[in-house]
């Protein structure tokens, strides 16, 4: 049966061996490709020929407004996604925790924070003071709440309680993607449970932890943007305060556009580095560290 | 009730633990002397690993107590109380075992050096330089001094477990708890883990060997207990327990694994 089958496959062989191949054709691929470059062509020439003048665009690139504003949306990146990694990290653990109340307050501050929008969050916080006028400890230190919660404030802790939400759920998760035994190992080495998590667990649910992480900077960038309803001074608003005087209002919004791109780029690339970094043990690496100055041989 | 006295290491009086409706250990009694090799045989689900694992703590006993080196574990004595220890009073009890695991559990994101040296840094919180001294020549000891800044994913098996013994050692314990060590290796890397254990229990160590590897036990346990089912069935001297066997269920399960 099988020797039938090789000597007509053999037979096969010798008949087709010379002659030419064709390569398999994708016309779906280059109809597609083909559409593409026309709605761009089209979109081009919309923007080429369209009342936008480029000069203006040019001008307002790197105007000091424009600059400020790129300065205050990066700070409050960082500062937002600062908060939002600890609280988190701080949540997840809370919420694995064998104590009954600190997991209860962690499922709380999850649910209410990835209940509500988080504009109307952010407008919770600029508007506190209705709430509370006064923050602290009564008699003792006392502030009023107008003088601590100005648009920075409300927008920090708007977006970074926000994150801190997702944050926690996603910690949480690259916490459980860590063995048990890995636990176990380092309690029968005389850990103790948070010990155990700092230098042992969460090193290795990082791999886990970072690419969302990294992906939720990048969103935190351009959603820093909400935050000029609220008269924080980050790119978007600034843009807008420009075009308000001056009229050029698709300019402005294109030197938005250009610089959310550029960091968004730059944010990428160091995610890349970042994750090979936390890889480490997998199989992936090359550089070692060494251990080396303390031989003590 | 149990005979033990101040010679022994461990010793386990009435240990229950209890899975849902499983009784994974069932009354329990067991004193292991200083300087034992203790083994324990016995078939899949008989509690073996469940012994060693309340011995270590890794799991909450239901009924009982266990003392290892003189202190009740777990627990400390109030009057008529026992009160239930914290988390930091465990981890600290744990520093006179060290254990071994069936699938190794190294860490995985630090190399075997930093594997040997993170219990002596994080949690005696030891100067680097002598730690490093001493995990070079427990990493000798083992035979795998060239492997110090190889992470574990690119050891083998053998070798892993040879770095988690290492590792165990690093803290200095007064005893050994083996889990099936070499089950999770293929056949040929059995011999160099087995030949670093013969060399440790020839150096005095007090070790407890859950194994399937009868012809070790044989040759270098200093008595040899035999469970299943939860219960201890049978103990005594190696040859005795594995060669001439009092129960027929000892009986049975040698022949089976011999087979
Ligand atoms: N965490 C757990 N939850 C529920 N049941 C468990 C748990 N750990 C062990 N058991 C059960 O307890 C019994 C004893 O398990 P144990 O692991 O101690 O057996 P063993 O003698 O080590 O077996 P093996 O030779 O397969 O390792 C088994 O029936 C097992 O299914
Ligand atoms: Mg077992």
């Amino acid at each position: 049966m099988s020797a039938v089958t090789q000597a007509g496959i053999g037979r096969d062989l010798a008949g087709v061996a010379g002659l030419r191949i064709v390569p398999k054709r994708f016309y779906g691929r280059w109809v597609a490709a083909a559409l593409i470059l026309l709605a761009l062509a089209w979109v081009v020439k919309a923007f080429a020929q369209g009342q936008i003048a480029w000069p203006v665009v040019a001008q307002f690139f790197t105007a000091p407004a424009i600059l400020g504003g790129l300065v205050n949306t990066v700070i409050m990146t960082v500062c937002a996604m600062a908060l939002g990694i600890v609280l988190g990290v701080v949540f997840a653990i809370m919420y694995m925790s064998p104590n009954p109340v600190l997991r209860g307050s962690a499922l709380f501050y999850i649910w209410f924070f990835r209940g509500t929008p988080l504009l109307l969050q952010l407008l919770l916080w600029f508007n506190l003071a209705l709430v509370f006028p006064t923050i602290g400890i009564p008699g003792v230190m006392e502030w009023r709440t107008i003088d601590i919660i100005g648009p920075f404030m409300a927008t920090l802790l708007g977006l970074g309680m926000n994150q801190g939400a997702y944050t926690a759920e996603v910690v949480r998760s690259g916490i459980l993607s860590v063995d048990v035994g890995q636990t176990e190992a380092a309690k029968s080495i005389g850990m103790t449970r948070l010990t155990t998590l700092r230098r042992i667990v969460l090193p290795q649910a990082m791999r886990v932890i970072i690419p969302p992480v990294g992906n939720e900077v990048i969103s935190m960038v351009k959603l820093t943007s909400i935050a000029s309803v609220i008269q924080y001074s980050e790119i978007l608003r600034n843009a807008q305060t420009v075009y308000y005087a001056n009229a050029r209002v698709i300019e402005l919004l294109i030197v938005s556009a250009g610089w959310y791109l550029i960091v968004v780029t730059l944010l990428q690339i160091g995610q890349y580095f970042l994750e090979r970094f936390f890889s480490k043990g997998r199989g992936e690496r090359r550089a070692k560290p060494q251990i080396a100055e303390e031989t003590g041989a | 009730m149990i005979n033990a006295s101040d010679k022994d290491i461990v010793v386990a009086a009435n240990v229950t633990k209890q899975f849902g409706s499983l009784k994974a250990l069932n009354d329990v009694s067991l004193a292991i002397p200083f300087g034992a090799v203790q083994c324990i045989i016995g078939p899949s689900g008989s509690g073996k690993s469940t012994l060693l694992r309340c011995i270590n703590q890794l799991e909450k006993i239901d009924g009982g107590a266990i003392w290892v080196d003189g202190e009740l574990i777990g627990y400390r004595r109030v009057g008529d109380e026992l009160h239930e220890l914290s988390d930091a009073e465990i981890a600290r009890q744990r520093l006179t075992t060290g254990m071994v695991f069936q699938r190794f559990n190294l860490f995985n994101h630090m190399t075997v050096l930093q594997n040997i040296i993170e219990g002596p840094l994080t949690v005696m919180k030891r100067p680097r330089r002598e730690i490093v001294a001493e995990g070079m020549a427990l990493l000798e000891r083992v035979g795998l001094a060239e492997k110090r800044d190889s992470y574990p994913i690119e050891l083998s098996g053998g070798q892993q477990q040879r770095i988690a013994i290492a590792r165990a050692l690093a803290m200095k314990p007064k005893l050994m708890l083996f889990d099936e060590p070499t089950s999770a290796l293929d056949p040929e890397l059995v011999g160099e883990v087995l030949a670093v254990m013969r060399d440790l229990a020839a150096s005095g160590m007090t070790m407890i060997v859950v194994t399937h590897e009868l012809g070790f036990a044989r040759e270098v346990a200093s008595d040899v207990v035999f469970m299943d089912k939860g219960e201890i069935v049978e103990r005594g001297a190696p040859d005795a327990v594995l060669v001439a066997p009092q129960h027929a269920r000892t009986r049975d399960f040698i022949a089976a694994v011999l087979k």
